[in-house]
């Protein structure tokens, strides 16, 4: 077994701020909220609700038209549109909209199954599609498909709490207040999976939260404290780390018979199973040296990230930037009307004096940093060279797909060239390029 | 509470946050490393050495500001890059070198060698081996007229006309004709192994103290600046050869240590080898590039005509990084061996049919 993955890099983790505070309900429910059609990866779903309906909390109100998840209302209230709204990806995205009554009155198709020892696979499988239930690490994969895709293959499942991330501490959170849940989503879905042992890991600058969930584990569940280092919580670093294997090029954690779920994830299933209630809301660090008071809250999805700024007390500090998700690999926002969606671990709102600053013409001074922090094995220094002269074939040979994103490379370069900007590009057009290639080819071949 | 809707929010790619070490603080551990070494230099050499560094670093400085001034580039002093060139090449050039000639070797350094190529980060040989070589070739004797170490070196202050000059260790393990015998010979120099180590011996002004360059170049790799495999490999590879292959029938660890220690070696290892712009990125590239300085470097002082090799040796290996770099890709993610052997069977099938 392994010790480590190869690379990394060791940010400063910044989690003081919210580290210690308890997870709390929001002051004040929000009055509307915009449930994004797309808050998973694939597909986005189709509205089954109208203009004027009435919908309880759990009440379903989209259904996925491809890969996807079902989406559930998070308040109780009236629909008041489906238009499109300001999308935390970035551009606007089809939303139903609405508006809080404040009731809180809750109806949800699931049945609750405190037993769900006497649940079949499929059941269990079923449940979780139908609670809508996605990946709350941040991409967003519907838990669902990465589940049946797993069954009969997968030899060990690794719960990720890991949280890798700088500032954030949702799952820090979360496990040391309802660590149960967590323990018990994981006996779930290792009755699921067939399987008699499963992994937690944790990065080994959580102590208080490794300590709590041994003492939770019980027989079959071993909490591994992995060192902390960035990319620790990345899928295919961390099975490398559990395991010793490697995620082939373009392959899923199936491939080397792995299945990995996020902390919440797992507390989501254990909510989907036992009682019942489908994904609608989740737990969101609001931090950053902008806001006021940083702190830990349950947010039901759709509430607009401008209502999360002034649950943190509003800004302290004019914010240079306002991101969901963590400084590594979060989204930044032009607008903050923009509506949380189930992979929002976090909204950090970052100072100037925080945020990496934009360099006029960085010089590449070759050092090698970026070669040395790759976990994946890259060349970042070459692929950029390349991707600069727009060679997208000779980028695409140094296998810049095989990119996680995770910008370790950009954050230690000295000379701040923006790396992981460049490698976007390069496999978008690569992208491009291969589906016009084909394209060509097929037409040739009608031709002939 | 402020405003939430009329924010000027940036958007950018992530990540977010950066290192705080940028090119500037790299440079300046660089220079931060040299300093116990050109301590010595002025404690053997005088104060000469001082104001010898000075010079080649405002001279570098001044050329680098110059040239991109002129050719209306945005002037990029403050990476103190061209200081360090600057303190690299005062180091490998002996301490009487008149200033004019260093000044000459700074142009040569900054603008032939870095700036015509492009600047920091384009150039493909080390800038300041590159104007030592440059300097070797135009002016060899005032090139290699070494001064003694003594305490004589600090009454002629700036002006270095009067100091004894005489022969370095190297000379003496380099093959050389012995007058009385009338044969090649290798011969053990007159200075004390403790004397190479600690550096008073004659020299170039930086080059003489293994100890102190050793500090640095410790320093460098525990700051993380420099990695450890170039001068472990280059190091290393020097250290085997020389005890394998002893020359003049000097006892073997004597003459590794003697090798180790003396000429260039710690110097280029250290500082010289490990350039950014000049060597390897990759982990296997870096191992390759160190021992092939190595090999370089023991073959140009056992059969070259010039008592040191070191730094041709970094100047040929500066040429081949880029297909070090190539040959030391690594291991592409989670592709195992047998996925390998597949791929490779396959390409072999599609070949034959």
């Amino acid at each position: 077994m392994k010790l480590s993955f190869y690379g990394g890099v060791h940010p400063d983790e910044r989690k003081d701020a919210t580290c210690g505070k308890a997870v709390e309900p929001l002051h004040e429910a929000p009055a509307q909220v915009a449930l994004a059609m797309s808050m998973h990866v694939g597909a986005p779903c189709a509205p089954v609700v109208q203009v004027g309906d009435t919908v309880t909390i759990g009440q379903k109100i989209a259904q996925p038209t491809g890969l996807g998840a079902p989406i559930h209302a998070s308040v109780s209230g009236k629909i008041v549109a489906i238009e499109p709204r300001p999308y935390c990806g970035g551009g606007m995205m089809n939303a139903v909209v609405i508006e809080n009554d404040f009731q809180n009155t809750f109806g949800s198709e699931l049945t609750p199954h405190p037993d769900y020892q006497k649940l079949s696979t499929q059941e269990i499988v079923d449940i979780v599609r139908e609670a809508g239930i996605t990946g709350m690490g941040g991409a967003g994969f519907p838990t669902h498909v990465k589940i049946s895709s797993g069954l009969g293959k997968v030899d060990t499942l690794i719960i990720n709490a890991a949280e890798c991330e700088p500032y954030i501490t949702a799952d820090h959170r979360l496990m040391l207040e309802q660590g149960e849940r967590i323990i018990e989503g994981t006996r779930i879905l290792m009755q699921t999976f067939g399987l008699e042992k499963g992994y937690i890991a944790i990065e080994d600058n959580k102590p208080d939260a490794i300590e709590k969930m041994k003492s939770l584990a019980g027989n079959g569940i071993e909490v591994v404290a992995c060192r902390t280092r960035y990319p620790q919580g990345a899928e295919k670093q961390l099975i490398q780390r559990i395991t010793g294997r490697e995620v082939p090029p373009g392959g899923l954690p199936a491939h080397v018979a792995c299945a990995v779920f996020n902390a919440g994830t797992t507390a989501a299933i254990y909510d989907a199973v036992v009682t019942g209630k489908p994904l609608t809301e989740r737990i969101v660090t609001l931090t950053g040296g902008a806001l006021r008071e940083p702190r830990n809250v349950v947010v039901p999805f759709g509430t607009p990230m401008e209502h999360l700024v002034k649950e943190a007390g509003g800004f302290q500090e004019e914010p240079d930037r306002v991101l969901v998700g963590g400084p590594m690999m979060g989204i930044a926002l032009y607008d903050l009307s923009a509506c949380t969606i189930k992979g929002n671990n976090a909204l950090l709102c970052m100072t100037k004096a925080e945020a990496a600053q934009h360099v006029d013409n960085p010089t590449c001074i070759r050092c090698g940093k970026c070669v040395n922090a790759c976990p994946m094995h890259l060349t970042p220094v070459y692929m950029h060279l390349y991707a600069e002269h727009r060679r997208w074939d000779e980028a695409e040979q140094l296998n810049v797909m095989d990119c996680i994103e995770c910008g370790s490379c950009n954050y230690i370069c000295p000379a701040r060239v923006p790396l992981v900007q460049s490698f976007r590009m390069a496999k978008f057009e690569i992208r491009t390029l291969a589906m016009k290639r084909k394209a060509e080819a097929e037409k040739e071949a009608k031709k002939a | 509470m402020m405003d939430t809707k009329n924010l000027k929010l940036t958007v950018a790619s992530s990540p977010h946050i950066s290192s705080p070490v940028d090119t500037r603080r790299l440079m300046m551990d660089v220079l931060i490393a040299l300093l116990p070494a050109l301590c010595m230099a002025v404690y053997v050499f005088g104060p000469r050495a001082l104001t010898m560094t000075a010079v080649s670093i405002l001279g570098c400085e001044f050329f680098e500001w110059g040239y991109r001034k002129l050719l209306k580039k945005p002037a990029s002093n403050g990476d103190l890059s061209a200081a360090v060139t600057g303190v690299l090449l005062a180091f490998v050039c002996p301490v009487t070198l008149p200033y004019w000639t260093l000044l000459i070797g700074d142009f040569f350094a900054i603008v032939v060698v870095k700036q015509l190529f492009g600047g920091l980060g384009q150039n493909f040989l080390n800038p300041a081996l590159a104007g030592r070589a440059f300097l070797m070739m135009c002016y060899p004797v005032a090139m290699t007229t070494w001064v003694l170490p003594g305490m004589d070196n600090w009454a002629g202050l700036v002006s270095a006309s009067d100091a004894v000059t005489g022969a370095t260790p190297m000379a003496s393990l380099h093959s050389h004709l012995d007058v009385a015998s009338g044969l090649n010979v290798h011969t053990l120099p007159a200075d004390s192994l403790m004397d190479l180590f600690v550096g008073t011996i004659g020299g170039c002004l930086g080059e003489t103290s293994a100890l102190l360059l050793l500090v640095g170049g410790v320093y460098l790799i525990w700051r993380g600046v420099i990695r450890f495999r170039i001068p472990v490999a280059y190091l290393g590879t020097v250290a085997v050869l020389c005890l394998l292959f002893p020359q003049g029938g000097i006892d073997r660890v004597d003459w590794m240590l003697y090798n180790l220690c003396g000429g260039g070696l710690m110097l280029g290892a250290f500082f010289m080898a490990t350039d950014y712009v000049t060597s390897p990125v990759t982990k296997m590239g870096e191992i390759y590039y160190g021992i092939g300085c190595g090999l370089l470097t023991v073959f140009i002082r056992y059969f070259g005509g010039y008592p040191e090799g070191v730094s041709y040796a970094i100047l040929i290996m500066n040429i081949c990084v880029w297909l070090l770099d190539k040959a030391g890709k690594p291991a592409r993610f989670g592709v195992t061996k047998e996925m390998k052997a597949k791929a490779k069977a396959e390409k072999k099938a599609a070949k034959e049919g």
